[in-house]
């Protein structure tokens, strides 16, 4: 009993070393992903992840430092991308996907100042000096860029409306629980 | 006979749920008198949505074109009674989630005043693409179910030199009969219809598939058909999903449509009976499609049967016709094998409605689903031959694409594994689920790839701006280098006003 | 009349009555003439050996789902714990102690079905786990079979004797009913060198209506193929496995007893012996542990059934089924990968049909 134990234990003991040593050693350099996974990212540089642009968000994920699900304008799609590059598995069901949103012009508010149509970076919003602003919904990415620089605070961000074509059945509450 | 040996091989797919049709199939075809208000939705088929063109206050007479089709795949819709535009407005769409969608609404005049009519003389002399353009501009689409727009469909035959024409008079979907009544009543208008198809489509034979629990139907088509020897009347085994085109094909012809083709180019089309005799009316009476059978079944109905009523009539309208019995605890566009749940009876008919029931409380049971116990019914009654199990296993866990390797986008949502399982699974749920997900991540894949031009767009705008900023820049420096110089050539005051009027 | 009808219900709105306490209630009740016939041949202490099992079964159930907070009364009532203790109760020597049964039991539902996730979840057949984990744990015990021994006829335990020889062990007055099956004795005697010529001269008269040593589920062969049947008519099980399984048998027994009668069983004995029509109607048709399509079923069957003669004629143990099917459930998913029905408009690999046109 205890020889048997024992011998296990030690063979356990003996091949782990190894495999620890040969990881110490042997590991190879990894590749460079950063321009794969800038490749994933939206590419609009909103900077809502943290970091100052797309390019810095791949370089933090590359090394780690960042989670896959920190690009909110990507959705669960970009989270789902990352995590099969990076091998991490990740809990799709605690990604808050507050759904994708959109910026949204209030007409009454607006004053045509036009500060968040420079600041747009898929020139989603459209209007000249004086007059009302509309945001072009098919482009806008949903990085809220404009919403820091207007300055009557007539944009917002708004879900992106469930219509007959985008909307699913949900999946069925799980049998068995 | 090569086909009556097919025929008598039973397929190994399908279920047999309980078809309720009787006596609501037996019942005489009623007339549903014009309603008061209609509400004409502008989606009513696939593709994209028709745009109005008549405005509020305006009269139109029935029959009236009031939205046009927009795009290649759509259809027109035209006023189903006479009498004024009273909105073009949003009413809830007929489809699960509730949403509303665009419709015009109508204020009947009771008059019902149809349009001035030209029906097409003499339509076998006429060239093919007449048929064809006169049916789509009748709006006439797939009655079935699919509600795909007729005319390309025919176009589509034509081009892909079909053959064999298949009228569907399946109707394998339990509760329903409207297609059984129209082949009961108006059998000349079917077959009629089903020979100026064939003429659109350039079809040398027609397959008229009747499933044998409609005995009364097969005996009114014979005799419609007995006439023209190009179309067969074939009787089949009632077994559900048999309405469904590729399985229908499949017992029809022998012919297995490839996955990734359409049914066309094997050199058959399926259409739908009520289809069929939609064209007929837009051709020989020269009406658009604006009427149609509804079947109105189920355990809450008082009077169960059939109806011939105006499309847009709200479903309402249709129950204090018919009757209720007791407040439905569901209620179903379709049939209960594929149709869809409504969530209130505001809800107006539309082209490919094909009945509503009304479910009472013993019908409207769901039974507790409970775990997978790996059965194996599912995949006995796939009709496409699909592992239902395997992919609801991970679909559950959230493993979209493994459900994908399963094929998943090959299942047509007939409902079979769902009926058939014992643990009472939401199987088709989970598809539909995993669908609608795969979608929006390709949608969202395509957005992201749309920004990431639209960014570059912008960064290429900006970088030529600021060149083109700089080279401005550039040049008027040098333009007042070269007036400078010119100056400095010059007489001193000339100079001076120089300077001051380049600044 | 506006009313609402809250979250949409998907389709199908219709369904039928089926349902997995329906299906395992009917297995049940084919597994029944067999059981009591059964119980006619060895009397009381197979009637409590079974009783005892069944309960165990139960409460390692109920055990195991209290532990993970979840209600038992619904999920014990879906019969498929009662079943698993059933088979595994058919398949234990008919006198075996209390403590056989009741260890299976729990072995059978705690370790072989509510570890993997209960229901639907478990690679291996629950009862044959629990068969297994017995005969190489208590070999005296899972090999100690007794003579029929029929209910009511001299010599036979009453109520209180059989409670007795279930609790307490065979008493050493009736010590010289316990004897071999025929597959062990067959086995032994070649072992000895005896012929099976010779040695199956001396097997039990009746034998072929299963008046012989053997588990409840042995010696009522004809019964258990007789419930089978029944429930390939109610479409509970196909013809796939039962069939394959037999043939797996049947096969190689009649070839190899042609070539050699002396040393190979014949094609009969073989068929009617052990587990082989258990194993092939109830054990190996396991839903949950056995694959889904018609040729895998064929080939899993198969390989059920050529394990078991492969087991029995040259392994250590006289009988096979158990570990046949075991083997086999732990195949199952490469089977079941390997093996998918074709889908209508592609080939059997996947790919699109060609168009003809």
């Amino acid at each position: 009993m205890l020889m048997s134990v024992g011998s296990l234990a030690a063979m356990g003991l003996a091949l782990g070393s190894v495999l620890g040593v040969a990881s110490r050693y042997l590991s190879v350099e990894a590749d460079p992903i950063e321009a794969e996974l800038l490749a994933m990212l939206p590419g609009s540089q909103c900077g809502q992840c943290g970091y100052v642009g797309c390019g810095q968000a791949a370089a933090a994920l590359a090394k780690g430092e960042a989670p896959v699900t920190l690009c909110p304008p990507g959705g669960k799609a970009t989270v789902e991308a990352l995590a099969a590059k990076l091998g991490v598995k990740v809990d799709l069901s605690q990604v808050v996907d507050s759904g994708p949103q959109i910026a949204e012009v209030t007409e009454e508010i607006c004053v045509g100042c036009c500060r968040c149509i420079k600041v747009c970076p898929t020139d989603a919003i459209i209007g000249a000096a004086k007059q009302i602003h509309n945001v072009i919904r098919e482009a806008c990415t949903g990085c809220s860029s404009c919403i820091d620089v207007c300055p009557t605070e007539a944009l917002a961000m708004m879900p992106i409306p469930v219509t007959l074509q985008h909307w699913t059945w949900p999946k069925p509450a799980s049998a068995q629980h | 006979m090569g086909f009556l040996d097919r025929f008598l091989k039973t397929p190994n797919w399908g279920v047999h749920p309980e078809d309720h049709k009787r006596p609501a199939a037996d019942v005489p075809l009623r007339l549903f008198p014009s309603p008061e208000r209609i509400f004409m939705p502008l989606h009513q088929h696939v593709g994209g949505a028709a745009r109005p063109i008549v405005m509020v206050g305006q009269k139109v007479l029935k029959g009236q074109l009031i939205a046009q089709a927009q795009g290649n795949i759509s259809a027109p819709i035209h006023a189903s009674v006479s009498g004024t535009i009273s909105a073009v407005g949003e009413v809830t769409a007929p489809h699960p989630s509730g949403l509303p969608f665009k419709a015009i609404t109508i204020d009947s005049d009771g008059e019902n005043r149809w349009i001035d009519s030209e029906p097409l003389a003499d339509p076998f002399s006429a060239a093919p693409e007449e048929i064809t353009k006169r049916t789509a501009a009748a709006g006439v689409v797939g009655l079935g179910g699919a509600t795909f727009p007729a005319a390309p469909k025919f176009a589509l035959g034509k081009r892909l030199k079909v053959t064999t024409l298949i009228v569907n008079g399946g109707e394998c979907e339990p509760y329903l009969s409207s297609d059984d009544r129209i082949m009961r009543d108006y059998p000349e208008m079917v077959i009629d219809g089903a020979r100026l198809v064939m003429h659109a489509i350039g079809a040398t034979q027609a397959l008229v598939g009747i499933e044998n629990n409609k005995p009364e139907a097969i005996a009114a088509m014979r005799q419609a058909a007995a006439a023209f020897p190009e179309i067969k009347i074939c009787p089949l085994p009632a077994l559900y999903p048999m309405g469904s085109d590729r399985q229908l094909i499949k017992v029809l012809t022998g012919i297995e449509v490839p996955s990734d083709a359409r049914a066309a180019e094997t050199g058959v089309l399926v259409h739908n009976v009520s289809t069929c005799a939609a064209v007929h009316k837009a051709i020989r009476l020269g009406q658009p499609l604006v009427e149609r059978i509804i079947t109105i079944n189920g355990g809450a109905i008082a009077a169960p049967g059939n109806l011939y009523a105006p499309l847009g009539t709200m479903i309402s309208d249709l129950f204090a016709f018919v009757g209720l019995k007791e407040a439905p605890s569901r209620l179903i566009l379709g049939g209960p094998m594929m149709g869809t749940p409504l969530l209130h009876d505001r809800i107006p008919i539309v082209k490919g409605a094909s009945g509503i029931l009304a479910f009472n409380a013993a019908e409207a049971f769901v039974p507790e689903a409970g775990p997978c116990i790996r059965c194996g019914n599912c995949t006995k009654a796939c009709p496409m031959g699909l592992l239902p199990l395997e992919m609801a296993a991970r679909i559950r866990v959230g493993d979209l694409e493994g459900a994908e390797k399963f094929e998943l986008q090959d299942c047509i949502s007939c409902g079979c594994c769902a009926y058939v399982c014992p643990s009472h699974i939401p199987l088709v749920q989970y598809f539909s689920h995993a669908k609608g997900e795969l979608t929006a991540a390709e949608r969202s894949k395509l957005r992201t790839e749309a920004t990431k031009r639209l960014v570059e767009a912008k960064t290429a705008r900006i970088e030529r701006e600021e060149r083109e900023k700089l080279e401005a820049a550039a040049r008027r420096k040098a333009e007042r280098d070269a007036a400078k110089a010119a100056a400095a050539k010059a007489a001193t005051p000339v100079a001076e006003q120089t300077q001051g009027a380049s600044a | 009349m506006s009313q609402s009808y809250g979250m949409p219900v998907a389709a199908p709105h219709t369904t039928t009555t089926n349902s997995p306490t329906r299906i395992m209630s009917l297995v049940m009740l084919a597994l029944a003439p067999a059981t009591i016939y059964g119980f006619w041949l060895y009397g009381w202490p197979a009637i409590f050996l079974w009783v005892i099992t069944i309960a165990s079964a139960m409460l390692g159930e109920a055990f195991s789902l209290r532990l993970m907070n979840r209600h038992a009364a619904p999920i014990l009532l879906d019969g498929s714990a009662i079943l698993t203790g059933w088979l595994l109760a058919v398949s234990l020597p008919p006198w075996a102690p209390w403590w056989i049964g009741a260890f299976g039991g729990f072995f059978a539902t705690m370790l072989g079905k509510q570890a993997f996730g209960g229901l639907g979840q478990n690679l291996f057949n629950p009862a044959m786990v629990a068969r297994v984990a017995l005969l190489i744990s208590f070999p005296v015990q899972m090999t100690a079979w007794v003579a029929p021994l029929p209910l009511f006829s001299v010599g036979a335990p009453g109520i209180l004797d059989g409670l007795l020889i279930i609790l307490k062990g065979v008493p050493p007055a009736l010590d010289a009913v316990t004897s071999a099956t025929t597959l062990g004795f067959g086995k032994t005697e070649l072992s000895r060198g005896i012929t099976l010529l010779e040695s199956m001269q001396h097997a039990p008269a009746l034998s072929f209506i299963g008046s012989r040593p053997g588990s409840l589920g042995e010696t009522a062969a004809w019964l258990i193929l007789a419930g089978g049947v029944a429930l390939m008519f109610l479409r509970i099980i196909s013809w796939h496995i039962p069939l394959a399984m037999l043939a797996g048998i049947a096969i190689p027994a009649a070839i190899l007893h042609a070539v050699d009668p002396a040393r190979y069983l014949d094609m009969g004995s073989h068929l009617l012996s052990g587990g082989a029509m258990l194993g092939a109607f109830f054990i190996a048709t396991d839903y949950v542990t056995s694959p889904n399509s018609p040729r895998g079923q064929l080939i899993f069957g198969f390989g059920c059934g050529l394990f078991t003669y492969i087991i029995r004629t040259w392994a250590g143990y006289p009988e096979g089924v158990a570990f046949a099917v075991l083997l086999m459930n732990a195949t199952t998913p490469i089977i079941d990968t390997y093996f998918k029905p074709r889908i209508y408009g592609r080939d059997s690999k996947g790919k699109p049909l060609q168009t003809t046109n």
